[in-house]
């Protein structure tokens, strides 16, 4: 018998309610796995990016579109090197497909983000196809789509000049991002040509929801956002301009702040977990009192007999832990193949590194008071049934 | 007698339940030598459990001495006084504590874990030591799955397996009919006159007592004399 095994056997003394016990834990960490996933989905877009890029929205809203006299006024700002805009196209596909549609001019657009990667005749095919469409691999693939085949989408906010919301495009390009991250972010990217959109569509076409600027020199970013939006101050038009990343997560903090709703939902789930296993320990130690007298009577030292409980609640934690975690890493495929590219969810390295914090967390928050109990207990008194 | 292997002197133990002090031993003289069979009898509340536990570093006194083979136990701290009780005492319990999720074969290995050896020789140990009691064959059976006598046989084996300078017993036939116990007895026997085992016991049976070397009483705390050898 090795020590381990001592502890395994002493933990599984009462066989149904460890079980139990460790249903629960494990039940908690698939969740907890699952929540901090989604946490870095959320989170993903904020965290690459980087401040070489400043956007510029309505100071109202984004959704509130910015007109576009204001694009060559941008263009003149010393410190900015190249500047685009984008209109939310609202582009559906089939049924209920959303894609996250702009309408760009391609020039631009291929100055500002150099990180879309496409063979230079079809940026020019971009620029010259008036019904052109770009779209980003990961898309491209989903529905297996390649260069030549016309797409029928719908907008959800701009009908064409004839009153028909149905549009149909020209796909002359597949871009792919410049590195693994980027490529990530091909997944829900349609460009289509700025100069279509403002000639076809009934209303919109003058009109910008942001204006992207890409910088000289990313320590200008401060300077050139207090200008431009000193520029626009008590205008019709007034701008609030960040930079890309600072922009990216007040988009995502429009759905709610997905980092608090887990933080909240976490807390909630450990809570009952803390009370869960606790309990359990708990009432392990009060009903093997004399059990543990013995070890001690057998010469276990006291800080033994503490590191004893302490190591079968961290044998509890671990193992519900563990299994848990393995569990919503296959749940995390499941989930991230029958969603698609739009919630590219993945149990990767961070959130087991976040796991393996939460168990130790755990083991000392639930085992600590009742492995300090085992310790205090005298010899005498613990067998004499005092 | 043999040369002392338990020296005691003076020694006095006084409990706090609540508001109020108990006196349980009062001044006691008492050597144990070497090799010694001793039965502690007494009256219950007369603090032959008490004056054992101080013997065997379970508790310590509130005056006096317990030296045991030279070293004054009484003057050691608790994580020594754990060290030393796996070094040099075995323990035989009344109703036999073992743990009942370990079979027999385990529970022998049990003080074992407190030393460095390997998983192969702690076996190897526990199954000698269960030879020696006889049950060897019921190695892999949970206590559980034996009676009372096998139980304390197995207790036993679980207190020789570390081949301890020193064998305490309380009480280790009180659960027992009177052909077992008399059993465990003459196994204690063998162990203290075959083996050269020191064994101390406490006991309310007269015929128990029979089997040791020497039977001392207690009587509210004071030793009332020494009975000679059977």
């Amino acid at each position: 018998m090795t020590r381990t095994g001592f502890v395994l056997a002493q933990l599984f003394h009462r066989k149904t309610r460890t079980s139990l016990t460790l249903l629960s834990v494990v039940a908690a960490f698939v969740l907890f796995g699952l929540l901090q996933a989604l946490n870095l989905v959320f989170s993903a877009g904020a965290d690459f990016v980087g401040a070489t890029r400043l956007v510029v929205q309505s100071r109202v809203s984004f959704t509130q579109s910015l007109p576009l006299r204001m694009v060559p006024e941008m263009d003149a700002i010393p410190g900015v090197q190249a500047v685009m805009f984008q209109q939310w196209f609202g582009a559906k596909f089939r049924e209920d497909t959303q894609i996250f549609a702009f309408a760009v001019e391609p020039e631009r657009l291929h100055k500002v983000y150099p990180e879309w990667v496409m063979p230079e005749e079809h940026w020019q095919a971009f620029r010259d196809t008036r019904t052109g469409m770009i779209v980003g691999r990961v898309l491209a693939d989903k529905y297996g789509w390649k260069v030549g085949d016309k797409i029928p989408v719908q907008s959800t906010i701009f009908p064409q000049k004839d009153g028909s919301k149905d549009w149909t495009f020209d796909l002359v390009g597949i871009y792919d991002g410049i590195d693994e991250q980027w490529q990530r972010q091909t997944v829900g990217g349609m460009y289509i040509n700025h100069a279509y959109f403002q000639e076809a569509s009934q209303f919109g076409g003058n009109m910008a929801g942001i204006i992207v600027l890409r910088l000289e020199d990313p320590d200008m970013a401060e300077s050139i956002a207090t200008l431009v939006d000193k520029r626009y101050e008590n205008s019709p038009d007034e701008t609030k301009t960040q930079t890309e990343k600072d922009f990216n997560v007040g988009f995502v903090k429009q759905l709610g702040d997905i980092g608090l709703i887990v933080r909240w939902i976490l807390f909630a789930v450990f809570f009952t977990l803390l009370l869960v296993v606790g309990n359990t320990m708990a009432q392990s130690v009060r009903e093997r009192i004399p059990q543990l007298a013995v070890l001690k009577t057998l010469g276990f030292t006291d800080n033994a007999v503490l590191g004893l409980v302490l190591a079968e609640t961290f044998a509890l934690c671990a193992i519900g832990g563990l299994v848990g975690l393995g569990l919503a890493t296959l749940l995390g495929i499941i989930v991230a193949q029958a969603a698609g590219p739009m919630l590219p969810i993945a149990i990767d390295a961070r959130v087991w590194l976040a796991g393996l914090v939460a168990i130790v967390l755990l083991t000392l928050a639930v085992g600590l008071l009742p492995a300090l109990r085992a310790r205090r207990l005298r010899i005498v008194d613990a067998l004499a049934g005092r | 007698m043999s040369e002392p292997l338990v020296q005691i002197r003076q020694l006095t133990k006084h409990y706090t339940r609540g508001k109020q002090k108990v006196e349980v031993l009062h001044g006691i003289d008492l050597d144990i030598g070497r090799g010694d069979f001793v039965a502690l009898m007494g009256p219950s509340g007369s603090g032959k459990t008490t004056l054992l536990n101080l013997i065997g570093g379970l508790d310590t006194p509130t005056a006096g001495s317990v030296s045991v083979d030279g070293k004054r136990i009484d003057q050691f701290k608790a994580g020594e006084l754990a060290r030393w009780r796996a070094e040099h005492v075995g323990f035989v319990f009344q109703f036999y504590n073992l743990l009942p999720v370990l079979s027999a074969q385990k529970n022998v290995e049990l003080p074992l874990l407190l030393r460095k050896m390997g998983g192969a020789e702690r076996a190897k140990r526990a199954q000698v030591a269960l030879s020696l009691v006889g049950l060897a064959e019921r190695a892999g059976h949970k206590p559980s799955e034996l009676s009372g006598g096998q139980e304390q046989r197995v207790a036993i084996a679980r207190a020789l397996v570390t081949d301890p300078t020193l064998l305490v017993c309380d009480e280790p036939t009180g659960d027992l009919d009177r052909k077992t116990a008399d059993e465990i007895l003459g196994l204690l026997q063998v162990l203290n006159r075959e083996h050269g085992k020191t064994i101390i016991m406490v006991t309310h049976d007269p015929k128990a007592a029979e089997y040791a070397a020497r039977t001392v009483h207690l009587d509210k705390g004071l030793l009332v004399d020494a009975a000679p050898a059977h």
